[in-house]
């Protein structure tokens, strides 16, 4: 019996048979491939098309002409440096932590906690400017002042280097493994511990032979997410990197399309370009399937207890202060470097009180109409983004989870797809598809970003409701329907309202990183059509950095009082 | 006259790592009204599939289905009535009863589908809550309950509407022993008052025993037999039913000289009637209450171990290599080690092959 349930897709029955002829789940099905159909298949296949087909024929000199090029070769290497780094180090320093946080009696634990998901909330682009503004080697604020100090000619540290693109990215990327490991610790079953300590195990070795080879797959999954982020991530090697020529893939990427300025050309080179990307991140996910794939272990269990908490004794004091140091390095100095630079009367002039303005702010906020329009842009694409993908996701994630269509390991494939592939690759792929070449040209209009942030959000809001489908046990629904419901009704007043906290916290998900979008913007957007991450970027390469500071400094603000609104929305609601 | 029929109904599922398996095999089924008809059998026998292709959570591979002479599902004419419009009554296995609402809203749920005013609604609610010995609790939720009275809940729902027919998916399973038990009577007790035709969907034989009608044992889809308990339990048809209704000890033996021989040992023969079948290897089946231990005479052997097992008491003797256990009310008659001799008044006779097929599937079924 329960051999059948699991092993067969016959639960669709139910809704195949709903006794009409077009039935509601055919209408899902369809609709569900259609809207990824055009979100996702179209712009993906177009790259391929544009870099291996020109004017209608085979033709591969373009990309064999890329690939030769010494400047992209050593493009690659550095986003494979820089990958391979970000996340070892990200990977040391997330376990560390969340195993101090999760099974030491270190004291503080619920503040170090909220502090160490706060790089979590930023774009690392801030931090890169931040620490651009202490370090570059020329006008960085510590480098003058440790020059000045010790009578050095030159810089003592130079975040414009690898190594600092490496730093930067690490302490914004390192909250991943965090996260994964310390949930993974607060939910697995303490007696597995228990029952080692009884068996006779000191605690060196249960941390060793149980605690870390059971949340292996926590680890192992945050690891590859900081891979697969950083392989792709833009926004920091630019910040850091152009000024010393030292180019990542997507950096690469982003200087072919904007010298095309909108040719062609420029736009097919840029698309070759970013078939290397996606072969380099397609490598590190085949890596990440075969690795995942081994060692999955049931370790959760339902009872929540609280684990023995290992005793530091001597050590906790010294742990607490390296805590404290690494958040002080990793949150408050660039938070507070950019607070007091967006106060700066300009750039350069010494941190002190009467240098300080609220200028910028008034320049930013109330009198430039790209800034004003760019906070607009901004909330417009986040609340339509957010709601139409929590609506798509719902959707997606019925049709998968419940409906088991055939091709619904296909539709799923579909529809996570976006999450893995780069913002810019993705950019290039709306470009190219929504700019004419099927009569439909939405090349500078808001649109264009829309559909962009659509497919890049869509994995967000389907695996939330994904998640909370599969806990809504199939009896739910049938009991409904028993009772009388239609299936419509049945959908409406059980499915949907007991994953409706899946569905908020969906639209947040959402919400919360396209409100500071850098990556697709930065190549989509239009005169009239820059985001706020946009703004803020333009302000920063154009050399204005006071103003990039208030400006960054704003959204700062305004994405603590969005986490705290999502907060309070999200808490004491009943679950399922 | 007939409220449930079903005729020549066929499930298959085709799966990807078994092929085509047929869940349930040309059924042939009347149920009659106001019956509390269970359906029993081992884990993929078919029988939650049967329930579900009558509630209509399944479609049929073949075969009709008739509710009250209503058909509700005919595969070749390609008809099927989705379950909401059955008005039937269900209770599941995982009580299904809804996070999101409260007591009330989950048991008022079925009439507010039908669009009935409100003073209705909460009198009929009211009054199914007094049925279910849930009165006043209205404004629970259900994660503040026990299982057993979220079990209730899924009871006081699937009455509201008065169906005619209740069906019960498994739905002690998940309780506790004394629950069950009271379950079990209250069950009996809304039939009783609202007269519905119950299908109980189980694997445990005493449970269905102490609440059926009749009952319908089933195994790899298909019917093995249909009968009152007290048949099932007396004449099984077979070495399958003999053996999933209740405790049994199968002996091999040999025949010989109009003697019954444990194999392996023709020391003495055992005291029973003979088979009729002629057969020189047969299996004689018994059940644990119904052999005799005295102190003077039947087939010698010793008590090898006597367990206590508070209202009577279990000993475990050997016949030739094999074991039989015997249960009698008699304490402390034997201790372990004492010599004893074993009578057999009540037998029954299956053929040596039949005992070979059961064993090997119920050591694939331990793989």
């Amino acid at each position: 019996m329960s051999l059948f349930r699991a092993a067969s897709h016959q639960n669709s029955d139910l809704s195949k048979l709903d006794g009409k002829k077009i039935s509601l789940d055919n209408t899902l099905t369809i609709l569900s491939f259609v809207i990824l159909i055009i979100v996702v298949v179209i712009p993906m296949t177009m790259i391929v098309y544009n870099t291996f087909f020109f004017k209608g024929k085979l033709d591969t000199r373009l990309f064999n002409e890329i690939i030769a090029n010494p400047e992209n070769i050593s493009a690659m290497r550095n986003t494979i440096i820089v990958a391979f780094w970000v996340t070892l180090f990200g990977t040391i320093i997330g376990v560390f932590f969340a195993w101090l946080l999760g099974r030491s009696d270190i004291p503080l634990k619920g503040m170090m906690r909220s502090m160490f998901t706060i790089p979590y909330m930023f774009p690392p682009f801030f931090g890169a400017m931040a620490w651009d503004l202490l370090l570059s080697p020329r006008g960085g604020y510590f480098n003058k002042w440790f020059m000045n100090l010790t009578g050095m000619k030159t810089a003592p540290i130079n975040i414009n280097s690898l190594g600092g693109i490496i730093f930067v990215e690490t302490s914004y990327y390192f909250p991943f493994v965090f996260m994964q490991v310390v949930s993974a610790l607060e939910r697995m079953d303490p007696t597995l511990e228990e029952s080692a300590r009884i068996a006779g195990a000191g605690q060196g070795y249960v941390i060793r032979k149980i605690t870390l080879p059971l949340v292996r797959p926590a680890i192992s999954a945050g690891a590859f997410l900081i891979l697969i982020s950083s392989l792709s991530h833009f926004g920091v090697p630019s910040i850091l990197g152009f000024s010393q020529n030292i180019f990542t893939l997507p950096t690469k990427i982003y200087q072919l399309i904007s010298r095309a300025s909108g040719e062609f050309q420029g736009i097919r080179e840029g698309a070759a370009l970013s078939v290397l990307l996606v072969i380099v991140v397609m490598l590190a996910l085949i890596l990440q399937k075969i690795v995942l794939k081994s060692g999955r272990y049931d370790i959760i269990k339902g009872k929540s207890m609280r684990p023995m908490l290992i005793k530091l004794r001597k050590a906790k004091y010294p742990l607490l202060i390296l805590s404290f140091a690494s958040l002080f390095v990793i949150v408050v100095v660039p938070l507070v470097m950019i607070f007091l630079v967006g106060l700066l009367k300009a750039y350069g002039l010494s941190l002190t009180p009467n240098n300080f303005t609220f200028n910028n702010y008034k320049n930013v906020l109330f009198e430039s109409k790209m800034v004003k329009d760019s906070i607009f842009n901004s909330l417009f694409l986040s609340i339509s983004a957010g709601l139409i993908c929590m609506f798509l996701g719902v959707m997606v994630a019925y049709v998968i989870n419940k409906i088991k269509p055939y091709g619904k390991g296909l539709l799923e494939i579909i529809s996570v797809l976006p999450y893995s592939i780069p913002g810019m690759v993705l950019a290039i792929g709306v470009i190219l598809a929504w700019s004419g070449a099927f009569g439909i040209n939405l090349y500078n209009t808001i649109w264009i970003i829309l559909i962009a942030y659509i497919a890049r959000y869509l994995a967000f809001s389907m695996k939330s409701a994904s998640a909370s489908l599969q806990q809504v046990h199939y009896s739910l629904e049938e009991a409904a329907r028993s009772c009388g419901a239609s299936h419509m009704q049945s959908l409406t007043d059980v499915t949907v309202p007991l994953i409706r906290p899946a569905m908020v916290s969906g639209f947040f998900l959402i919400f919360l990183p396209a409100m500071r979008e850098l990556t697709t913007s930065v190549l989509l957007y239009g005169p009239f059509t820059r985001t706020l991450g946009v703004a803020i970027y333009s302000l920063k390469t154009d050399g204005n950095l006071v103003q990039a500071s208030a400006l960054a400094s704003f959204t700062i603000l305004l994405i603590i009082v969005c986490n705290a609104l999502v907060r309070f929305i999200t808490k004491d609601r009943k679950g399922v | 006259m007939d409220q449930i029929e079903l005729i020549h109904v066929s499930k298959k599922f085709t799966t990807k790592t078994l092929g085509t398996v047929t869940a349930v095999n040309n059924l042939n089924l009347k149920i009659k009204e106001g019956e509390c008809f269970s359906i029993l059998g081992p884990s993929g026998c078919g029988k939650t599939t049967t329930l579900r292709m009558i509630a209509g959570f399944e479609d049929l591979s073949d075969g009709e289905i008739y509710l009250s002479g209503r058909p509700v599902s005919v595969k070749e004419k390609n008809l099927y009535i989705p379950p909401e419009k059955r008005g039937l009554g269900m209770v599941f296995q995982s009580f299904a009863v809804w996070p999101h609402m409260n007591l009330f809203e989950n048991v008022a749920f079925p009439l507010r589908v039908q669009n009935i005013n409100k003073t209705e609604i909460k009198k009929r609610v009211e009054e199914a809550l007094h049925h279910t010995n849930l009165d006043g609790m209205g404004k629970a939720y259900p994660s503040d309950l026990s299982g057993g009275q979220q079990q209730r809940i899924a009871l006081a729902r699937a009455i509201i509407t008065n169906p005619k027919v209740m069906l019960l998916d498994e739905p002690f399973s998940n309780l506790d022993p004394k629950t069950r038990e009271s379950m079990r009577f209250e069950i009996k007790k809304l039939q009783k008052k609202f007269n519905f035709t119950i299908i109980f969907v189980t694997h445990d034989q005493s449970e269905a025993m102490a609440i059926s009608d009749r009952m319908m044992v089933m195994d790899m889809g298909n019917i093995v037999q249909v009968d009152t308990p007290t048949n099932l339990y007396n004449k099984p048809i077979n070495r399958f039913v003999h053996n999933f209704l209740g405790k049994s000890n199968f002996t091999r033996v040999i025949i010989e000289n109009n003697k019954v021989y444990p194999r392996n040992d023709k020391s003495q023969p055992l005291s029973c009637e003979l088979p009729n079948n002629g057969e020189r290897e047969a299996v004689l089946a018994t059940r644990p209450n119904t052999i005799e231990l005295n102190h003077t005479n039947g087939y010698k052997t010793k008590i090898e171990k006597r367990i206590f097992l508070t209202n009577y008491i279990e000993y475990i003797v050997k016949v030739g290599d094999q074991i039989i256990q015997v249960q009698t009310p008699h304490f402390d008659e034997f201790k372990e080690g004492q010599t004893c001799y074993v009578k057999f008044p009540s037998v029954m006779w299956y053929s040596a092959e039949e005992d070979l097929k059961d064993n090997e599937r119920d050591c694939r079924q331990i793989i």
